[in-house]
């Protein structure tokens, strides 16, 4: 069953949150992961991996890298459940 | 008339690490040395690789100069005499040479000759690549003692404004005797090859390409976020299957020496591996920088020398990289 965008973003945020101690609601749909969140490719990947724990999706590597803002991740995970 | 049978070697029980060696370049080049090209900081470098600074060897300085001087503390460490040793290993990507072997002119040099030597191409796996192999050569009955080297001049093959991989990397050689044991001292080697990521780290270039004029010096470039997800989640599971092999828990061991490739790989790592806090935890990556093949033994080396860790403890080695390629087990400290 595809999981809903608010139950992603949610989670997500946690991720976020548990990699970078950004806090949870600054974790938001149309914010940058590089210009805004300043995170780094390698926090990006540590984020990746345990978004696919967490939601049981798979995100191939060179998928990693379109995934631009909070927004394309959410979208790219709730399609992929 | 019968036919006589063949003699075999006379197997031995046990092989272990007798002792270590190590020699880094002498240039201590710091993060605002190579900042400027890559557009970048001493805190950026350090927040993102835990570099404070790199060793490198000068224009004077040759990868068979590291070689020699690591083996011959080694060699010396061990107590033995250098005509004892059966075979040298030199694990190495930046010898000149695609032929003679590096490692042919280090056991000359190191007065090893006439043992037999061979390179392993196995880059930042290469020392422990060919730990697996001393192991079986000792337990065979093939040689008595020997010689692994891993030794890297990375800055030979280094491109200033790159930014994936050349401000991290170092020179330097780390050499280990290995030979016959009372005791098991090298556990079971888990290792392997990942040929499906060939291109995820390597050279910029063929050297016909270069020949050719078709690309500038070949340097070394990687893609990291595939080689961090690679190094730290399918490398955490060969940690965890080295230890099962060897019969052991990640409480029992003294210190975890991985390839010093990042110091949040080696973070994220000790994570994955749920490490006690009391277990030593390599990062010579710090001051060092990250040599190749040379980074585990010059790690293992930098414990033991500060005394973090002490000789006849456990310690979980695991090297990976390039090919991909990887290889890890628990030997006893020296």
């Amino acid at each position: 069953m595809a999981l809903s965008q608010t139950e992603v973003l949610a989670g997500l945020a946690e991720i976020v949150n548990e990699e970078t101690g950004i806090a949870t609601d600054a974790v938001a749909l149309e914010k940058h992961f590089t210009n805004d969140l300043d995170i780094d490719s390698i926090s990006m990947m540590t984020i990746v991996v345990n978004c696919e724990d967490k939601f049981g999706v798979k995100i191939p590597d060179e998928e990693v890298k379109n995934l631009e803002t909070v927004g394309d991740a959410v979208n790219f995970i709730v399609s992929a459940s | 008339m019968t036919k006589p049978e063949l003699k075999q070697f006379d197997t031995v029980k046990y092989s272990r690490i007798y002792a270590l060696g190590a020699a880094r370049g002498e240039l201590v080049v710091t993060n605002d040395d190579v900042a400027g090209p890559i557009d970048s900081s001493d805190e950026w470098i350090r927040q993102r690789t835990g570099i404070v600074t790199r060793r490198r060897a000068g224009a004077n300085t040759s990868l068979m100069d590291l070689a020699v001087a690591a083996s011959n503390e080694a060699i010396a460490g061990a107590g033995i005499n250098p005509s004892e040793i059966g075979a040298v290993i030199f694990s190495t990507i930046t010898h000149q040479y695609a032929t003679p072997s590096a490692a042919a002119l280090l056991a000359e040099l190191v007065g090893a000759n006439p043992a037999p030597a061979y390179d392993i191409s196995a880059a930042c796996a290469g020392y422990c690549y060919g730990i697996a192999q001393a192991d079986a050569m000792v337990r065979s009955g093939l040689a008595k003692f020997v010689l692994v080297v891993g030794g890297e001049k990375l800055s030979d093959f280094i491109d200033p404004t790159d930014r994936t991989i050349s401000f991290l990397l170092g020179d330097g050689a780390g050499a280990a005797i290995v030979g016959p044991s009372e005791y098991a001292g090298i556990g079971p080697t888990v290792w392997g090859s990942d040929g499906s990521k060939w291109d995820a780290v390597g050279m910029t270039s063929s050297m016909l390409d270069f020949r050719d004029g078709k690309s500038s010096w070949p340097t070394i470039r990687q893609e990291g976020q595939t080689v961090f997800r690679w190094a730290v989640w399918e490398m955490a599971k060969v940690a965890k299957q080295a230890l099962e092999a060897a019969g052991i828990e990640a409480s029992d061991l003294s210190a975890l020496v991985t390839h010093q490739a990042n110091i949040r790989i080696i973070d994220e790592m000790v994570k994955q591996l749920d490490l006690p806090e009391n277990v030593a935890v390599a990062r010579d990556i710090v001051n060092t920088g990250n040599t190749s093949a040379a980074s585990v033994p010059l790690a293992m080396h930098e414990l033991l020398r500060t005394g973090e860790v002490k000789s006849g403890g456990y310690a979980l080695e695991i090297g990976f990289g390039a090919g991909l390629a990887f290889a890890a087990q628990v030997v006893v400290l020296p």
